[in-house]
């Protein structure tokens, strides 16, 4: 499974007057982390939800290792490897947290329509399961019902299950969001040892974690892209300044 | 001929309509605003036209027994909201089912109890009683084109209630937002027993005034409650306007299939096919409108809530 | 218990209900109440038919109010038959299961794009077309139904007149469909419906096809129930439009709510309980539809989870 490549072409939404995304282009190359940050509001969730099929576009395409899938269902783009996390928690909250990861393995390997064999019985899915659990580092929790986690292990599990579906291309919209600093640090690990075996576009507001992490950074504000390079590039851009830390021009 | 006959049957259509509307606008309300399924919302409309037929036999007059039908009918669905429905409104939709299915049982088995298991009389005003000719060769009965009056002037008062005034404006802001009603202060528990009052009141006018001209009789709720359901499911769930456009298409459907569409069939199809097909494709007409609304308009023609 | 989601089964329960199950009519026999014979036949029909709307309405998240429509076309289909002259019932009962899936198949198709309240009411007007076309069609009988000539054939040597050999099958068909919905939702389309019923947006982002694993289930509701009407025309020997009347399809429901929804005997509970609870009332009182309705809403009021999930938290109590 090699990380494919992602190319956004002229993506605009609209919601009411409101134009969410506007005209947006972005490359992912295959394997890199590329980071997408920008102010409250400037349409990063929008983006992740135009790319993931959860919203329709109104203009612009997406292609996914070349192939056109601007207009293709959500599920039938995961199964072509796009995953992706929610900035609010979006579990099985009535499940347990092995439970939860079942269901995306099961996912992973195509099954749905088995109506006799017990899935619980299954030890190669369920060791997939386990093998999240580990990686996520919920062992100790593998029983507990997702709607009993704290809200720190609820993000651990969010990025689980987009990690035991078989995504190969990671869409995380703030996945440290509302963590204290030393889970937020954990997370930031577990996705660095992501690097490179997914192709990822993260969304984040911690600009530290963001300058550490990312091999490349969009900034998008009022829905635009108004920059993308590596760090130090993006940290020097005037226009950065501006419009993202607020800074006035001397 | 066929245009009396079209005239007449659109009037029908409009009639049955605005009775409809008169049953649906209270359900949309408390659809609407407390997100509640109350299949109970038929039997108030049983217990208006008993009510009704009650007084009417025992003072003779129409007026009074309508009028009293809908104070008693509303005071009873005060009291209903007050001792039961508030407990539901955060109940899952399952629940609520159950609780106004059992409410169905009760009410009906209360009436049979009451009133007897035969249908009751309940007959128009002597006034009424016969045909009117307001064009030359056209005769309406007049009952009915009284109904259609009554009928056209409630709506038009609750449309500008709920459209045009303060108590009105904060129905609509329930309707559309509880979350944000709650925060402006509109005191939801009192707006609602006094909304359910009124809808109850409104069901009970509906069934004094139908009772005339269908039977008045246990279970009489049941199918007039589907067809309320029909209507504000088509205009939108929690919509006052949507509820009457809904029940003015509904009725107009619905009748004019009834008139129509057998003979059309006759046209089209050999007459065995036709006789058998007629009536069905009349009856499912209005079931045939709704699935279609929904499909292409999955919250309705004029959905509530942004 | 390794998974929440895992319903796992308890021989010894299942094997003292099977026991319970199949010596009860002989019990009755020696105390000489033969009558309650065909009523348990017909609450083993009726546990049959609300555990697969259990499927829909429990595992599925579908709140279906036409279920009525399903058992109708399958009761229609086993009554149709006969008149043509099909008795054999390996033949009429796999059709009328045919025959719902079919018809599942169309209102599913439809009826899915939409949720929520939405969807309780487009699957009841459904169900009314169903309802007003049965009634207007003169060759089903219209408003006054088929009656059935005998019951189904089923072995030579095995009479269904008989309503002890009747009871037999009733209690074979409830114990098999139970049996494959255990197994149903254990499995993987079991999972992935329950899964689309607690968040369908993130199964869909983790790849299911919600709406086709919705309509499978549909589907296969709609195929139980029809088994259910062709049991249900058999026991009767009468079909009539009441049988898809939406009061049916409510009742469905209330007996799914009333046993619990998402529990495996959830259906059966409340078959059991609302069918006795109105035969023991109407013993009492012609006006034993109130006693029904004071019962059931007491029920709402103090167990909302259902008899089963009432149950099930006493359990849990007693073992904590
Ligand atoms: N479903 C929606 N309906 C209407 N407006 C929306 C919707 N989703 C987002 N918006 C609007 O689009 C803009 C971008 O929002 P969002 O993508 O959530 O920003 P971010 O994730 O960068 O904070 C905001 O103005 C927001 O109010
Ligand atoms: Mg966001």
């Amino acid at each position: 499974m090699s990380a494919p490549s992602l190319a956004i072409s002229g993506l605009s939404k609209r919601f009411g007057g409101v134009v969410a995304v506007d005209a947006v282009e972005l490359q992912l190359q295959s394997g890199e982390l590329h980071a997408l940050i920008g102010p409250n509001g400037a349409g990063k969730t929008t983006l992740v939800q135009l790319l993931s099929g959860a919203e329709r576009v109104d203009a612009g395409s997406i292609h996914l290792d070349g192939r056109d899938i601007t207009h293709v269902a959500m599920h039938q783009r995961a199964g072509l490897g796009l995953g992706r996390s929610y900035q609010i928690s979006s579990v099985f909250a009535a499940f347990s947290v092995l439970d939860n990861l079942a269901l995306a393995a099961q996912a992973r390997a195509r099954r749905r329509w088995g109506c006799w064999a017990p899935v619980a019985a299954d030890a190669v899915l369920f060791a997939a399961a386990r093998g999240t659990l580990d990686a996520i580092g919920l062992s100790a929790r593998a029983e507990t019902p997702a709607g009993a986690l704290a809200h720190g292990e609820r993000r651990q599990l969010e990025l689980g299950l987009a990690l035991a579906s078989g995504a190969s291309m990671l869409l995380l919209d703030e996945p440290m969001a509302g963590m204290a600093a030393a889970e937020a640090e954990r997370m930031l690990a577990l996705i660095a040892s992501l690097r490179g075996k997914f192709t990822i576009l993260l969304v984040e507001h911690d600009m530290d974690a963001v300058f550490r992490l990312a091999d490349r950074i969009t900034v998008l504000v009022y829905g635009r892209v108004i920059a993308t390079g590596g760090a130090e590039d993006i940290r020097r851009h005037p226009d950065v300044r501006r419009a993202y830390l607020g800074e006035d021009q001397p | 001929m066929t245009l009396i006959l079209f005239v007449e049957q659109c009037l029908n259509g409009v009639q049955l309509g605005l009775m409809l509307f008169l049953l649906a606008a209270g359900l949309t309300l408390v659809f609407g605003i407390m997100d509640m399924i109350n299949l109970a919302h038929g039997s108030l409309y049983m217990i208006g036209a008993y009510l009704a037929a009650t007084v009417i036999e025992a003072t003779g007059s129409f007026l009074l027994g309508a009028g009293a039908a809908m104070i008693g009918t509303g005071l009873i669905g005060a009291a209903l909201e007050v001792s039961l429905f508030r407990q539901l409104y955060r109940r899952s939709h399952l629940n609520q089912v159950l609780a106004t299915f059992a409410l169905i049982l009760i009410a009906n088995e209360t009436v049979r109890m009451i009133w007897g298991a035969q249908p009751i009389l309940l007959n128009m005003p002597e006034a009424l009683a016969g045909p009117v000719e307001p064009v030359e060769g056209f005769r309406y009965p007049a009952y009915r084109l009284a109904v259609i009056a009554v009928g056209a002037a409630v709506a038009l008062l609750l449309y500008v209630m709920v459209v045009h005034t303060r108590l009105g404006m904060r129905v609509r802001a329930g309707a559309s937002d509880r979350d944000m009603a709650n925060v402006m202060g509109v005191d939801t528990r009192r707006l609602f027993t006094l909304v359910f009052a009124i809808g109850a009141g409104l069901c009970a006018l509906a069934g004094a005034m139908l009772g005339p001209i269908l039977a008045v009789q246990v279970g009489m709720g049941e199918n007039i409650l589907i067809l309320a359901f029909v209507v504000i499911v088509i205009g939108g769930i929690g919509s006052i306007r949507g509820a009457l456009v809904g029940a003015l298409l509904v009725g107009l459907i619905d009748t004019a299939g009834r008139a129509f569409l057998p003979g059309l069939l006759r046209h089209v199809f050999p007459p065995t096919i036709a006789s058998e097909a007629g009536p069905a494709l009349a009856s499912i007409l209005i079931y045939v409108l709704m699935a279609s609304v929904l499909y292409f308009r999955p919250r309705g023609l004029f959905p509530a809530r942004g | 218990m390794t998974s929440a989601l895992h319903v796992s089964a308890r021989p010894g329960f299942a094997l003292a209900g099977a026991i319970l199950l199949l010596v009860l009519p002989l019990g009755l026999l020696a105390v000489d109440q033969p009558f309650y014979i065909v009523l348990a036949s017909r609450i083993l029909v009726f546990a049959l038919i609300a555990s697969s709307l259990n499927l829909l309405i429990g595992y599925g998240g579908m709140i279906s109010f036409g279920h009525a429509a399903f058992v109708g076309i399958g009761a229609y289909t086993v009554a149709g038959l006969m008149q043509a002259g099909i008795v054999s019932a390996w033949l009429a009962w796999p059709i009328a299961m045919l025959a719902g899936a079919v018809l599942a198949l169309g209102i599913g198709w439809i009826s899915l794009r939409t949720s929520g309240v939405y969807f309780i009411m487009i699957t009841l007007a459904f169900a009314q077309m169903a309802y007003y076309a049965i009634i207007s069609l003169k060759l089903l009988g219209g408003d006054d139904g088929l009656s059935l000539g005998g019951r189904s054939a089923l072995l030579p040597g095995i009479d269904l007149k008989a309503d002890l050999s009747f009871y037999y099958v009733a209690l074979a068909c409830f114990a098999a469909s139970l049996a494959f919905l255990h197994r149903l939702i254990n499995a993987e389309l079991g999972r992935a419906l329950q899964g689309v019923r607690d968040n369908e947006t993130r199964m869909e982002a983790l790849g299911f096809p919600t709406y086709r694993i919705k309509l499978a289930a549909f589907i296969i509701a709609g195929a139980l129930a029809g088994l259910g009407g062709a049991l249900l025309a058999n026991l009767t020997g009468l079909v009539s439009p009441s049988l898809l009347h939406w009061t049916q399809s409510g009742a469905l429901m209330i007996m799914v709510i009333l046993g619990g929804a998402g529990r495996l005997l959830g259906g059966a509970i409340g078959a059991a309980v609302l069918l006795i609870i109105e035969e023991v009332l109407r013993d009492y009182t012609i006006h034993w539809q109130l006693g029904v309705g004071v019962v059931l809403l007491a029920i709402v009021l103090f167990a909302p989870s259902g008899l089963a999930g009432g149950l099930a938290g006493l359990r849990q109590r007693r073992q904590a």
